[in-house]
C-alpha cells in the first residue's frame, strides 16, 4: 500500500466555464508540478477530452481516470469517474442522448474547445453542455453502475447544483459512491458537518476551471495503485485501502 | 380556502392525497431548492415547485406543508406518488408555469407572507 495523491474533479477548454488554458498538456504538467498520482477528467455533460488527457499524460503520468460531471434533472451535479474511455464515451452517449437542447452561445456561456493530446484544437462542441439532461439523479447513478463508473455527489456542501441544495438531503436509497466537498474544506470538518452522511467517503476536490487550481485541494488514498478499482475500494474502505482525513 | 376548492377553480390534476383536499390553505411557498424550503416554508403552505424527485414528500412532511403543486404539467416519478399516498399528502398538477399559477393563487387569497 501507498499513499497516492488524487485531484479527481478537474475541467477542460471543453467546458464552457473553464478557461481556454486547460489544455491537455497544462493540465498534466499542472498536476506534475503538484505532485498528483492520479487526476479526473470531469467536463461538464461531456468526455471529449478525457483521452487526449490521458495521452498527454502517457506512461509519465499521472495516472488520468476519464470522467464526466453530469448535470442531473433536479439539476445536481454527479460526477461518473470509468475505468477506461469507452465507459466514459458510453455515458457520453446516454448523457448526449438526454442533454437540453440547443447550441452553445461561445459570447455567453464560454468556447467548448475538444483539443488533442498535443495542445491543438480539433474543433469545438456545439451542444448546450452549460444545460440539464433530462435523466433524474437516480438514473444517472444506475447508468454510471452500468458502466462500471464510480458517482460522486459534487460540491455537496454547497447550495448551487449540490445535491444537499436542490434536494434537501441524500434521499437513502440512492447508491453514491462518494461525496466531493468544495476546495479548501478539511475532510475531518466535513465529515463533523455532515455526520448524518458519516456511512459515505469524504473526498475533496479542485473543481478547478482555470490552470493554477489544478491541485488545490487534493485527498490521499491509501491504494495498491493508481486505478479505479483500487479507488472503489478505498471509497468503501475495503481490503485495508483507505481515504485519509 | 380548503384544497378541493382551489383544485377545482385553478383545474388542477390531483395525482395522489385524494383524501386530504379538505384541509385549509391560507399561505404558499414557491421553491425549487429544497433546503431552500427545509428552511423557509411554514406549516400549512402550499408548495409550488417544478421538482418531482421523492425528496419532495419528504420535505412537504418534515415541514407539515398543505399539499404540492407541480407546475407546466410536470409528472410525478412513480417512487414520489408512492410515497405521497403513504403519506396522505395531496400532490397536484397545473398546466400552468409557475408565474401563472402563483398569481392565481393570490387572486384566490393564498399569499406568501
Amino acid at each position: 500500500m501507498k499513499v497516492l495523491v488524487a485531484d479527481l474533479h478537474i475541467h477542460t477548454c471543453l467546458s464552457p466555464c473553464a478557461t481556454l488554458d486547460m489544455t491537455p498538456r497544462k493540465i498534466v504538467r499542472a498536476a506534475r508540478d503538484k505532485g498528483l498520482d492520479i487526476i479526473a477528467v470531469t467536463d461538464h455533460n461531456s468526455a471529449e477530452n478525457a483521452g487526449a488527457v490521458m495521452a498527454a499524460a502517457g506512461d509519465a503520468g499521472p495516472s488520468v481516470i476519464p470522467g464526466i460531471e453530469v448535470t442531473t434533472s433536479e439539476e445536481v451535479h454527479i460526477l461518473g469517474l470509468f475505468g477506461g474511455v469507452r465507459e466514459a464515451l458510453a455515458m457520453q452517449d446516454l448523457v448526449y442522448e438526454n442533454l437540453q437542447p440547443g447550441e452553445n452561445d461561445e459570447d455567453l456561456f464560454g468556447m467548448q474547445v475538444i483539443a488533442n493530446e498535443f495542445d491543438e484544437v480539433e474543433g469545438f462542441n456545439k451542444r448546450l453542455l452549460i444545460g440539464a439532461t433530462a435523466l433524474p439523479i437516480g438514473e444517472v447513478v444506475t447508468a454510471i453502475h452500468r458502466f462500471h463508473g464510480l458517482a460522486v455527489a459534487a460540491h455537496m456542501d454547497r447550495e448551487a447544483f449540490s445535491i444537499v441544495g436542490q434536494l434537501g438531503f441524500i434521499p437513502e436509497d440512492l447508491p453514491l459512491d462518494a461525496l466531493e466537498v468544495s476546495k479548501g474544506v478539511p475532510l475531518a470538518l466535513a465529515r463533523a458537518r455532515f455526520s448524518r452522511y458519516e456511512d459515505f467517503a469524504f473526498i475533496t476536490s479542485s473543481d478547478a476551471h482555470q490552470i493554477g487550481e489544478v491541485g488545490t485541494s487534493p485527498t490521499s488514498f491509501l491504494v495498491a495503485g493508481p486505478d479505479l478499482a483500487e479507488l472503489s475500494l478505498a471509497f468503501r474502505g475495503r481490503g485495508n485501502r483507505d481515504v485519509r482525513t | 380556502m380548503k384544497l378541493a376548492e382551489i383544485v377545482e377553480k385553478l383545474q388542477l390534476t390531483v395525482r395522489t392525497g385524494a383524501g386530504f383536499l379538505d384541509r385549509e390553505i391560507t399561505r404558499g411557498y414557491a421553491s425549487d431548492l429544497m433546503s431552500d424550503v427545509m428552511a423557509n416554508a411554514n406549516e400549512g403552505d402550499l408548495w409550488v415547485t417544478l421538482q418531482i424527485h421523492q425528496n419532495i414528500v419528504a420535505v412537504a412532511v418534515m415541514r407539515s406543508l398543505g399539499g404540492i403543486v407541480l407546475i407546466n404539467g410536470r409528472e410525478p416519478e412513480d417512487a414520489t406518488v408512492e410515497k405521497a399516498e403513504a403519506e396522505g399528502l395531496p400532490i397536484l398538477v397545473s398546466q400552468m408555469p409557475a408565474f401563472e399559477l402563483v398569481g392565481r393563487l393570490f387572486e384566490l387569497g393564498i399569499s406568501g407572507i
